[in-house]
């Protein structure tokens, strides 16, 4: 008995020695620690090549949700330096828990367009993604169209889109209440509604899944998805070469775009290193590398696009500011509950 | 010298002991300890919850319950039926025909039938998608071989469906009710159907009138489990656009932006968990009949003639094939063809080990503590705390994240303060750097696996044995240690090894508590299925198949011995 004992606490000091050796950071000289909604994959060429220019080693912490939430909880101990967000929702929601800090920076203010960033400088755009119409290539002829036409019955059986309450399309649901008022906004999600082929689900590439396999002709998604098949993943070249971009604009104004970005965390133990990458993030590098590997919009006027992503045609960003639409989210949220968009 | 002082020191306890037996009263305090730890570890993220829905806004309460709860909890519903109709078919199926026949290939079967518990739900959602969509093989096949060009031309099973996510979840929770089914009908069901043959009774009627009775302790615990799960899911409930329960408190706080209207869903779903954990306990107690017959020995499985031979080898292979197999191979198809990171494959398969062996330890020190004293204390209050402490299963990992969160991390910051106040220097957060807090709530989330395992190796101790123990002479805890320990620990290890695979698969927590720079192999999945390429998390996916499948393969081999041990300590008892 006493022999497993104290084989059970070998072990158990074994685990917590391996333990300890595994999870204790190595003490970098400088480092910077980022708590990031954007996929590992995609931001990690980017980080690297920031550490390869400044020195800098960058700390990720990847979630998909609750990072808000966790470094609020953290409070005054958080080690989270940069919050790093694939949409504005999350940009703002940070800014209303209280964890963000004020930057002031020449170098951020010359880059970012002022429609995408906060006045006060609690929070910064860097990259734009159109939210856009993917339609057959075989079966729609029309090469342009208006938000409002979703809603039009001669779509009936025809449209396929991910949940209503994914926050790419909650924020495309809120800039409809900016543009045209709740109540014409609850008609129009009803009217899209009745024309859905299937009940949402899966993701944007889904949608060009099955208008690739014929269960719809049109849907929702964003840009950068549809470069991502072509030139990444071989698998889905197929679905991604069924459809095109329809460019879609609304009444009078133009094509919903969404930010990702970042605020610097309240109590970021390395505030000037946090700048530093945030300043980088909108440096003519990381730009390039965003439109090339990411398929995204630069926010830095003058960056390259992607070839992919020029062929698409040009895109003229809505004018109404992100903070304007953003306001009507939680408004989305209920309009999708209350039309049943997701039954 | 000291061995010796120690040797008298304890027989001066026995004299005691033996001299002046403890009062029921001084028993049920002595034993109060583990079972009001682990109630309070179980209780604290609940606790946390509470206060988050009942002070929270409330405003968005009447809009969710007009308007989600209605569909959530019918979808909820169905979905619960219909796993649990296809476990139950399933599970009892199968290990009815592989105790009572014999067909060809019963022994490999029999083992091959554990494997979907290696088998994350999350993983099987994906590769069904792919194998079953609109553009999947099977409808690519189609379409070819009768010239189709559109989905809309002729019919095929929607698998992003509420049918669809029943017989993923299903084939693939199955285990939950084969293992223990199993079990009981190899060591207690033989006298039983002998006795019913002679009488005639055969085919139907045998399994209707006989192991069906026998095995509805071992459906309600397994089928129990298997319904947490199902509640519990979140991946392939999402990717197959049924909207749960869980999905609607995930939306209602990321989407609609209140934690408080999620927090107050959480509750709703509370309800539903006490009910499973009611059949539960329900199904154990039924136990006791069932392990009452005298004598017990293996079956002696008839032999089927070839024709129903082959079709029980069918049957029994379906849910290998549907459950294992197929998943499998799409997994691996993908595997091949993405290319992989061994660097930080292999340090993802190190932290994942590392938390989930943790956690293990601690969960089966705690649960046989536990468990062991509510024996003793015999009183209806540590019953009870036993109880609480299973109910960490009762909320979606997200959720029971948040609330240890805030739990962990005000405990972090007195602990950082206070240092930093003694020393000038903060030494950042300790528990949540450590990854301690994963660990926490893996021990949280799967405790009562690790209880339940440990009661039911304790319920198949006789009293007797703890009358003899007395006699003796031996304290409680010499008790506990010399007599129920060795006694039980075939069914503390299958717990162990199965609340291991809990850990290795569990997603939603580790996600959100992990510390900075850690990766493990299921968050390595998911960052790559997040972004839509399931293909490029293969690799992570297979590891934390092929990893579980050892635990998994061993738990169901010791849930046989411990059938088999109690089997020969039956006999020694009364024979």
């Amino acid at each position: 008995m006493k022999n497993t004992r104290s084989r059970a606490l070998r072990h158990a000091v074994a685990y917590l020695a391996v333990f300890a050796a595994l999870t204790v950071p190595a003490a970098a000289a400088e480092e910077v620690n980022v708590y990031t909604y954007r996929e590992p994959a995609l931001i990690k060429p980017l980080f690297d090549a920031f550490t390869k220019s400044s020195g800098v080693k960058v700390n990720i912490l990847f979630a998909s949700q609750g990072l808000e939430q966790r470094i609020a909880a953290e409070g005054a101990n958080s080690p989270a330096d940069l919050l790093l967000t694939t949409d504005i929702s999350r940009l703002l929601q940070a800014g209303e828990l209280g964890i963000t800090q004020p930057v002031k920076s020449p170098v951020l203010e010359a880059a970012i367009p002022a429609s995408y960033r906060d006045p006060e400088g609690r929070w910064f755009g860097v990259s734009a993604r159109g939210r856009v119409v993917y339609a057959s290539k075989d079966r729609v002829t029309q090469d342009s169209m208006t938000y409002e036409n979703l809603a039009d019955p001669k779509w009936r059986g025809k449209i396929c889109s991910r949940s209503g309450q994914h926050i790419y399309n909650n924020a495309l649901i809120a800039a409809v209440i900016a543009h045209n008022g709740e109540d014409q906004a609850a008609g129009w999600l009803a009217g899209v509604k009745a024309n859905l082929a299937r009940k949402p689900s899966g993701g944007d590439r889904e949608v060009a899944r099955d208008i690739a396999a014929g269960q719809c002709d049109i849907g929702l998604g964003n840009t950068y998805y549809v470069a991502l098949m072509l030139n990444r993943e071989a698998d889905r070249k197929p679905w991604a070469e069924a459809i095109k971009v329809i460019m879609p604009t609304f009444d009078g104004g133009g094509t919903h775009v969404n930010v990702s970005g970042f605020v610097v965390a309240k109590n970021a133990p390395n505030r000037a290193n946090a700048v530093r990458l945030g300043e980088w993030l909108v440096s003519e590098e990381a730009q390039g590398l965003y439109a090339a590997i990411n398929y995204e919009y630069p926010v830095r006027p003058g960056v390259a696009l992607n070839p992919t992503v020029a062929s698409f045609g040009p895109i003229a960003p809505d004018t109404l500011p992100l903070v304007e639409i953003a306001k009507h989210r939680r408004t989305a949220g209920i309009l999708v509950d209350k039309v049943g968009f997701d039954n | 010298m000291r061995r010796v002082q120690r040797r008298s020191a304890r027989r001066t306890l026995v004299a005691e002991n033996w001299s002046r037996p403890r009062s029921a009263h001084q028993r049920r305090f002595r034993n109060l300890g583990a079972p009001l730890a682990a109630a309070a570890l179980a209780a604290a993220p609940i606790a946390e919850v509470l206060r988050l829905a009942w002070l929270g806004d409330s405003g968005l309460w009447p809009h969710l319950a007009a308007t989600i709860l209605p569909s959530a909890l019918l979808d909820t519903l169905l979905l619960l039926a219909g796993v649990g109709l296809v476990v139950a078919l399933v599970g009892v199926g199968t290990a009815w025909l592989v105790a009572a026949y014999s067909f060809p290939g019963r022994g490999l079967l029999s083992g091959l039938l554990v494997l979907p518990l290696a088998m994350p739900t999350y993983l099987t959602a994906y590769a069904y998608v792919d194998l079953l969509d609109g553009l999947g093989p099977f409808q690519s096949a189609l379409r070819d071989l009768f010239g189709f060009t559109r989905r809309t031309q002729y019919w095929f099973p929607e698998i992003r469906s509420l049918g669809g996510a029943v017989l993923v979840l299903g084939f693939v929770l199955y285990p939950y009710v084969y293992l223990p089914a199993r079990a009981m009908f190899a060591t207690q069901s033989a006298s039983l159907v002998e006795a019913a043959r002679t009488m005639g009774v055969g085919g139907w009627g045998l399994a209707r009138r006989v192991a069906i009775p026998l095995a509805r302790p071992a459906l309600a615990a397994g089928g129990a489990l298997a319904l947490l799960e199902v509640l519990n899911d979140i991946g392939a409930s999402e990717h197959l656009g049924v909207r749960t329960l869980t999905i609607a408190i995930y939306t209602t706080w990321l989407n609609r932006g209140s934690l408080a209207g999620a927090a107050q869903i959480a509750c709703v779903m509370l309800a539903f968990v006490l009910v499973c954990l009611w059949i539960e306990a329900r199904g154990r107690s039924a136990q006791g009949y069932a392990q009452s017959a005298r004598k017990p020995r293996s079956a002696t499985p008839v032999k089927l003639d070839r024709r129903a031979g082959w079709l029980a080898c069918a049957a029994c292979a379906l849910p290998v094939l549907l459950g294992f197999l197929l998943p499998l191979l799409t997994i691996l198809r993908a595997a091949g063809e993405s290319g992989i990171d061994v660097a930080a494959l292999a340090s993802a398969a190190i932290h994942t080990l590392v938390f989930a062996s943790a956690a293990t330890l601690l969960a089966v020190a705690l649960g046989f503590l536990t468990a062991s004293c509510v024996r003793r204390a015999r009183s209806p209050l540590t019953a009870l705390l036993a109880r609480v402490a299973g109910l960490g299963y009762a909320l979606p990992g997200t959720v029971l994240a948040l609330g240890l969160l805030t739990i962990i991390a005000s405990l972090d910051n007195a602990i950082a303060d206070a240092v930093r106040g003694l020393t000038g220097a903060s030494p950042g957060l300790v528990f949540s750097g450590f990854g301690a807090a994963i660990v926490i709530a893996y021990l949280v989330r799967f405790l009562t696996i690790a209880i339940g395992g440990a009661e039911a190796g304790l319920a198949r101790v006789s009293p007797r044995v703890d009358d003899a123990a007395t006699l003796l002479g031996l304290t409680g805890n010499q008790m506990r240690w010399r007599v129920h320990w060795p006694m039980t620990r075939g069914a503390v290890a299958a717990a162990a090894l199965l609340f291991f695979v809990d850990c290795m698969k569990e997603l939603p927590a580790t996600l959100l508590l992990r510390p900075i720079n850690v990766e493990t192999l299921a968050t390595l999945v998911y960052g790559h299925a997040s972004r839509g390429s399931y293909e490029d998390g293969a690799p992570a996916a297979l590891a934390i198949v092929l990893l579980s499948l050892v635990p998994a393969v061993r738990a169901a081999r010791a849930i046989d011995q411990a059938g088999g041990k109690d089997v020969r300590q039956t006999h020694g008892r009364d024979g």
